[in-house]
């Protein structure tokens, strides 16, 4: 007979009340404040009566829009997060100089800049991208789904366990104080006993695992299901780089998964894989877990670089210059992505040899990249450039990023590395690309394809706020930390004794606190544009007279995308069809074949996240559980016949006969 | 999904037609290349081991490719040569990972390793 001690222990593992931070009153004000907002936002879903409708419509949707919504959706909402931590941590270094020691203790602040990391890379750029490219994709190759819509949905409710595991860390138990990549030793079993690093590791495996079924989704359906005509080299180039994007996530991810577990032995049953003793080896972590990292950098940019593309050549009323060049860029950079790995730890202790080849590789990625920044300058060219939304964030980023690109190269120089690395200087380079190219570039995607998925425009006034205060915060926040990195500051600092660096720092608070206004701004404009939606109604589909298939039906599209299968002739298939007098059919109309919503996406990977929440606090019956009823679940559910049915005709022309009726109101 | 009807159609493109022959010549091939090893290490044919080895090995590479073509249907055709050329990406990839990796984990070996002081000074 077990004792009550014993029972508790086998209950909850190694959760005891102490996890609950009840002694620390920023995270105890923290968890207030966001249990009151929680409470806030599921009380008003109740009054209004909404559970059934997000339920039916959305949260078992496998529809590919609405998951794409979804993503981009948590995107936002981590970046809230991710972004107050980046506020905390220009705060404390902005404070504590000399005799002050700011308001975080080391301990606190080393998991803010690790949950930093970690939610920017994983849980706003990563949900962004995937967002972007799920909404997207299908609608730019005349389909009308993904090629496995139920996967879809599995793999959207994953990132979101991972999301929930990492968030959870913040109230009860700690976050990793590892940094974002978590290098053993420091983040092994005896630098680390505590939950921080488990609470990193099972995010990430739980997200991957998401991330991973939807590159292998969205690959195939780029290969498999594109509208008759549409050739490999006519295809948009937001797709191509979708292809490319999920090419490096198939490939690369597995490496992710793979370290991650390696750790795990080390750290739950004593591996000695990444270990000092016992023939473990730190140096290869940091290797390999690069060889998924450096990949992580494209899968990132590349679907930015994409938006770039389809928004310079609408909004300059033009071809895009070099079609074939920016195809073969952006293949070039996919294969390029896999040899420059070592860049990112020149100074471990590779000898002249390895560290010039890794040198001359990581140069030579930047000629791709710089070949696509002369094509979107020739695009515009002669143009009648608009200078829309989208095309604002495009402009800002060419400039943003040219520079991003410059210091990336400084730093691609061995022995200049030695001098930079770990520095302020790095931390400077890698904002510069990732906020000037990839926040940009998904602001510029979300600023372009918003009507298409809801049916009304973005108000502008709010949208050039948001896009001034990114741009002039961002610079603000950033070039102080180029200066501070030349001087020799180094990242991750919590105190500093020198008096005279604390203008820059005060500098980067300040523009850090601009970028806040801007992303307040964007909230703004989202709330502005739902209360003048009427005004702001795009009902021709065509709002920016594009060029690709996604404007060539309704905004937003029906369930069914496209009524009839399009077909293509030429690249910017809507813009050839423009000028060569398409009409759009108005009879014929047939049923349509599409698969039906299911809640087993969410429910098995609730119990994944529980899997991985039993493995964090060692609730062995939990973790047990919950991997039982994922392999099960999806052994039970490949059983279920009943996942499709056909959309009868009458709903099709009813939905048809609507657009016609707003197209003649428009002409 | 809705493209589910066309893509069916799309199959007999796709190079599918596997005959009996395929299956039997392939089942012949791998067995061929179970037993040879098998026979190797028992009746001690090869005396070297390091040769021994090597010869294993590349057998039971060539066991891997006999499994891709019979059993898995890849050839350049297969899926308008998808197939084949994710096959290729893979081993480009393979092969960048693993002799990269032994490559610069060689250099960190090398450098790496504890030194004493007396060692250090010596160290050009």
């Amino acid at each position: 007979m077990p004792t009550t001690a014993e029972l508790i222990k086998f209950i909850f593992g190694r959760l005891t009340i102490d996890a609950l931070p009840l002694d620390e009153p920023i995270i105890m004000g923290t968890f207030v404040m966001v249990a009151l907002g929680g409470l806030t936002v599921a009380g008003l879903i109740t009054r209004f009566k909404l559970w059934g409708y997000l339920w039916k419509e959305w949260f078992t949707s496998i529809d590919h829009k609405k998951i794409g919504v979804m993503y981009i959706v948590l995107g936002v909402v981590m970046l809230l997060r991710g972004f107050a931590d980046a506020l905390m941590m220009r705060a404390q270094q902005a404070m504590s100089f000399g005799s002050s020691h700011g308001y975080l203790p080391p301990s606190h602040y080393d998991q803010v800049f690790s949950a930093h990391g970690v939610i920017m890379i994983f849980f706003v750029a990563m949900p962004l991208v995937v967002g972007l490219m799920n909404l997207v994709v299908p609608l730019q190759i005349g389909a009308r789904d993904v090629s496995f819509p139920f996967l879809n949905n599995f793999s959207f409710w994953m990132t979101v366990g991972g999301a929930v595991i990492v968030m959870m860390s913040l109230f009860i138990g700690n976050f990793a104080r590892t940094g974002w990549l978590a290098y053993p030793p420091l983040s092994g079993i005896g630098a680390s006993p505590d939950v921080g690093v488990d609470y990193y590791i099972w995010g990430l495996q739980v997200a991957g695992i998401g991330t991973l079924l939807s590159g292998v989704n969205l690959v195939i359906t780029i290969i498999k299901m594109r509208a008759p005509g549409m050739t490999l080299m006519r295809m948009p180039i937001f797709t191509w780089t979708a292809l490319c994007t999920n090419i490096l996530i198939v490939a690369s991810f597995p490496v992710l998964t793979v370290v991650l577990a390696l750790l795990s032995l080390d750290r739950y049953v004593g591996a000695h894989f990444f270990t000092n003793t016992l023939g473990g080896d730190p140096m290869m972590y940091v290797n390999l877990i690069w060889i998924w990292g450096h990949p992580e950098v494209y899968i990132l940019i590349l679907p930015a670089f994409g938006v770039f593309s389809e928004v310079v050549s609408t909004f300059s009323g033009k071809r895009l210059f070099g079609y074939t060049s920016m195809v073969y860029a952006t293949v070039a950079i996919t294969v390029l992505a896999y040899v420059v790995w070592l860049h990112h730890f020149f100074t471990m202790g590779a000898g002249a040899d390895v560290n010039a080849f890794f040198g001359i590789t990581t140069m030579i990625i930047s000629i791709p990249t710089g070949a696509k920044i002369f094509n979107w300058l020739f695009t515009m060219y002669r143009g009648r450039v608009r200078f829309e939304l989208p095309m604002l964030w495009t402009l800002g980023f060419m400039v943003t990023f040219v520079i991003g690109g410059m210091t990336g190269v400084l730093l691609a120089v061995p022995s200049a590395d030695f001098v930079l690395h770990n520095s302020l200087f790095l931390i400077a380079h890698f904002h510069n690309v990732i906020i000037g190219g990839v926040v940009f570039g998904m602001f510029a995607g979300i600023n372009y394809w918003f009507p298409k998925a809801f049916g009304f425009k973005l108000e502008p006034f709010w949208g050039k706020v948001s896009f001034w205060c990114w741009l002039v915060g961002f610079y603000l926040a950033f070039m102080p930390l180029y200066v501070l990195g030349l001087m020799g500051v180094t990242r991750r600092l919590s105190h500093f004794d020198d008096m005279s660096l604390r203008p820059w720092f005060l500098i980067a608070a300040l523009g850090a606190g601009v970028i806040l206004v801007g992303i307040l701004a964007f909230l703004a404009q989202i709330a502005v544009s739902i209360m003048k939606r009427e005004e702001l109604r795009d009902l021709t589909g065509d709002p920016w007279n594009g060029r690709t298939l996604e404007w060539s039906t309704s905004s937003p599209p029906p369930a069914y995308n496209f009524a009839f299968t399009p077909v293509v002739h030429q690249q910017d298939a809507w813009w050839d069809m423009k000028t060569h007098g398409y009409q759009r059919p108005v009879a014929g109309f047939i049923p349509i074949h599409m698969p039906r919503n299911t809640g087993a996406g969410l429910v098995l990977a609730g119990f994944a996240t529980a899997c991985g929440i039993g493995m964090v606090w060692h609730m062995w019956w939990l973790a047990a559980l919950g991997l039982f009823v994922v392999i099960g679940g999806a052994i039970v559910h490949s059983f279920n016949e009943d996942r499709d049915f056909h959309i009868p005709a009458s709903d099709v022309i009813a939905v048809e006969g609507e657009r016609t009726e707003a197209l003649r109101n428009v002409a | 999904m809705g493209e589910h009807a066309t893509a069916h159609a799309d199959h007999g493109g796709g190079g599918f037609h596997v005959t009996r022959k395929d299956y039997v010549t392939g089942f012949l091939l791998a067995g061929a290349l179970t037993a040879i090893p098998f026979w190797l290490v028992m009746t001690h044919a090869v005396t070297n081991p390091t040769v021994l080895g090597f010869v294993v090995m590349i057998l039971a590479a060539v066991q891997v490719v006999v499994h891709m073509i019979y059993f898995l249907h890849m050839n350049s055709k297969s899926e308008q040569g998808w197939t084949l050329l994710a096959l290729l990406f893979t081993g480009l990839l393979l092969g960048i990972v693993l002799s990269g990796s032994m490559w610069v984990m060689h250099h960190l070996q090398t450098n790496m390793m504890p030194v004493s002081a007396e060692q250090m000074r010596q160290a050009p």
